[in-house]
């Protein structure tokens, strides 16, 4: 059996740019501000937790691919390039083979809303620089340009637990020899459109946007910050196996609850709570802090679980991802002393 | 799990993996013969388009598909029925020819590997439309919002065959369904799974046409993948399902072999995010590749299924690749373009292309491009121009996509 491991994190979330950001925002646990945002035709704005500016402007944004890049896009490129830290000039001389993966549920939906209402208006006078950019593998496409990587590159479209396949795959391709490295990236864009379709299932979320990134390699050796365990089955939301049902049997697939040990898990609804409810352990349930940002969040649990396994506050993390929409899916990271 | 791999997965891919069902729609027609008659015939199948409104657009022609009055019987409830839009019924029809095809039942994991561009736009569309005219109306959206997205078609497919399992969704512009059946392939090579359901979707849209009219890639007549004067694509819609199995798995179950898959390679080109490297390095690298991941060489390909979209920078980019993947054999291997029959089927391509393979090597004929005016000159391989009947033993299928993503398949005649 091969054994994978993290490599590297990174996360643009409401809370800044950086896992630094995102970690000191968990430890206060308390919601990150909202902002408005208007909704055409409504008196009332829609609150939601966008990215804030960053601090210093990030060099890559002046690549030729990325000034006019959605803000999907530079949120990918910006996570999976601290995820990469000194191996980014490894990539790009060539030395290291990466396979990309992202994950998306709503994608690149600004460029999208404001390219088909062009197209409503007029579409002789529609944009041929907006369209490319709808396309869901945009943000997959610039990175690897920016990185100059020619190897594999999937762009998967689900709902949260979108990103643990997406790990599941890096593993195989790992496994396979395909790759050397593979960047695993979550990533959203909040727009008023979105905003706007979330409050007909769930009036009290709020819709957060950004990218949280993993970077997985077999090697073991210096800069392994977890290992890989166990990702679950997928069990799908169908007619025959309601989201509670999915939920409880993917919970069944994960160890029972040891000391030091975390679970990381969403926005602790009713149905998560009871597949969970044995869990006596520590919890941390970010979606009240930063919003319901699909397959972001379930990146970003991922990157905060591996985050607290470096700092050495537990030896294990279980991932709980119950979707939205599609399925109910877990994974476990250990820490690199404890594998095996 | 999906991690670790199971205990008899290996990472040599050391299982044969082989076709046992084949769906397909396009606008040729529903199912598998009225498909390989109109490929094998070269007939051309666009029309005015009247899905939507094309008047104030530089192209009005595409391939619509003429979708049957009534569903095939399935398990899906006629709530879930009444809720499908064009690009799902068109993707239960393909599935349930080849679920019937491959005489499969309900089980547990059993994974679903799609790939689609768009999934249900039509249904995004009408969200917005109404969201902007009636701010306050919320008339239909809650369905709109959870049928426009692609993971719905996929869970679809599950509650119409009473099966469960994996829904993965590959979204890599037009390589989309070569990729999702490529990745199914490497699962079963690698022991990850018995059998699969695999293929690409894509239906007419507003959106998309605009797009591709804005980027002046649409031409105004029927496209001539390469022609010497090509000026553009034209877009069409369809489906197609394939049922994977191991070898071994297929045996056990008696089932009737279509053909093998046995080769796969996907690579990025970094080039452009809508325009290939002009020397086609990636599709070279992807075609060169699945030679090497099914263990032959370019001279043991008897036909080339292009992607030959028509556009003057697709079909001049892949002539290149071709001709120095091919190198000498180059002037004696059979390209064409199935695109001249049914356009463009972006996230659906590679999947319709896959069973346009799988029909040549099961008739034994190649499909030509009867539409074809003056070869361009930098071609140096045989364009298929008229029906022929060919011994062909191997086809490898090119498809590529917006944001650099290359992919080909090979299969194999079977047995």
């Amino acid at each position: 059996m091969s054994r994978i491991f993290v490599h590297g994190l990174g996360a643009v979330s409401p809370a800044g740019w950086g896992v630094p950001a995102l970690r000191d925002a968990l430890k206060r646990n308390s919601p990150v501000q909202t902002q408005t945002l208007v909704r055409p035709g409504w008196k009332k704005p829609l609150h939601v937790r966008p990215v804030p500016e960053p601090v210093s402007r990030p060099v890559f944004f002046d690549h030729p691919r990325l000034r006019r890049a959605n803000l999907i896009a530079q949120f990918t490129v910006a996570a999976a390039l601290e995820a990469l830290g000194k191996n980014v000039s490894l990539v790009q001389g060539g030395w290291i083979r990466l396979g990309i993966i992202v994950g998306v549920m709503a994608g690149g939906v600004n460029y999208s809303r404001r390219f088909y209402e062009e197209v409503l208006q007029n579409p002789r006078t529609a944009s041929p620089l907006i369209f490319p950019e709808t396309v869901f593998n945009a943000p997959a496409s610039h990175l690897a340009a920016f990185l100059g990587s020619e190897m594999i590159s999937y762009t998967l479209v689900g709902d949260d637990g979108t990103f643990l396949q997406g790990v599941a795959l890096a593993a195989q391709w790992l496994t396979d020899g395909k790759v050397d490295a593979c960047l695993v990236i979550g990533a959203e864009e909040t727009d008023w459109i979105v905003a706007d379709a979330m409050k007909l299932f769930r009036r009290k979320t709020i819709h957060g946007e950004g990218a949280g990134a993993i970077l997985l390699k077999k090697d073991s050796g210096s800069g392994a910050i977890a290992e890989l365990a166990v990702i679950t089955d997928s069990f799908p939301f169908t007619q025959s196996q309601s989201r509670a049902e999915a939920a409880r049997r993917m919970r069944a697939h994960l160890p029972s609850c040891a000391s030091n040990e975390l679970l990381c898990c969403g926005e602790q609804d009713t149905t998560e709570n009871a597949a969970w409810k044995d869990w006596a352990g520590a919890r941390l349930a970010p979606k009240a802090i930063l919003g319901e940002a699909f397959v972001a969040f379930a990146a970003w649990q991922c990157v905060a679980a591996c985050e607290s396994i470096r700092q050495a506050e537990f030896t294990a993390a279980n991932i709980s991802v119950v979707g939205v929409n599609q399925q109910a899916v877990g994974a476990r990271f250990l820490a690199c002393a404890g594998a095996g | 799990m999906l991690f670790p791999a199971p205990k008899n997965s290996d990472p040599t891919g050391a299982n044969r993996v082989v076709v046992t069902g084949a769906g397909i729609v396009t606008a040729l027609g529903i199912g598998w013969q009225k498909n390989a008659e109109g490929f094998r015939a070269g007939r051309n199948a666009f029309r005015p388009v009247t899905l939507f409104d094309v008047s104030r657009q530089r192209s009005k022609i595409a391939a619509e598909v003429d979708l049957p009055a009534e569903l095939p019987t399935t398990k899906l409830s006629p709530n879930s029925i009444c809720r499908l839009n064009r690009a799902s019924k068109m993707l239960l029809i393909a599935a349930h020819e080849a679920w019937t095809q491959a005489g499969w039942n309900a089980v547990e994991n059993l994974p679903v590997v799609i790939g689609t561009t768009s999934g249900e736009m039509a249904f995004g569309e009408n969200y917005l439309q109404q969201a902007v005219r009636f701010p306050y109306s919320k008339k239909a959206q809650p369905t709109r919002v959870v049928h426009y997205q692609a993971q719905q078609q996929g869970l679809d497919l599950c509650n119409a065959f009473d099966f469960s399992g994996p829904v993965t969704i590959v979204s890599n512009a037009c390589a989309s369904g070569a990729n999702a059946i490529g990745h199914a392939f490497e699962m079963l090579r690698g022991g990850h799974a018995e059998k699969i359901l695999t293929g690409g979707y894509d239906s007419l849209c507003q959106l998309t046409f605009a797009g591709f009219d804005s980027l002046q890639a649409l031409s105004t007549t029927p496209c001539r993948p390469f022609d010497a004067q090509r000026d553009g694509l034209t877009l069409g819609e369809g489906a197609a399902i394939l049922t994977l199995e191991t070898l071994e798995h297929a045996r056990k179950q008696n089932a009737e072999v279509l053909g093998e898959i046995t080769g796969y390679g996907a690579t990025t080109d970094t080039h452009h995010l809508t325009q290939p490297h002009p020397e086609g390095k990636a599709a070279f690298a992807a075609m060169t590749s699945a030679c090497a991941c099914a263990k032959i060489s370019p001279e043991q390909i008897h036909y080339v299924n292009a992607h030959g979209t028509a556009t003057p920078h697709n079909d001049a980019t892949e002539s290149v690749a071709i001709n120095r993947w091919a190198t000498d054999h180059a002037k004696n291997l059979p390209v064409s373009s199935t695109k001249t029959c049914i356009g463009h089927l972006l996230g659906a391509a590679g999947a319709v292309e896959a069973v346009a393979c799988l029909m040549a090597l099961r008739g034994q004929w190649l499909p030509p491009q009867i539409s074809l005016h003056k070869i361009d000159p930098a071609c140096n391989f045989e364009i298929v121009r008229d029906p022929v009947d060919k011994k062909i033993d191997t086809a490898l299928s090119n498809s590529f996509g917006f944001g650099g993503a290359n992919a080909a398949l090979i299969f194999r005649r079977w047995p």
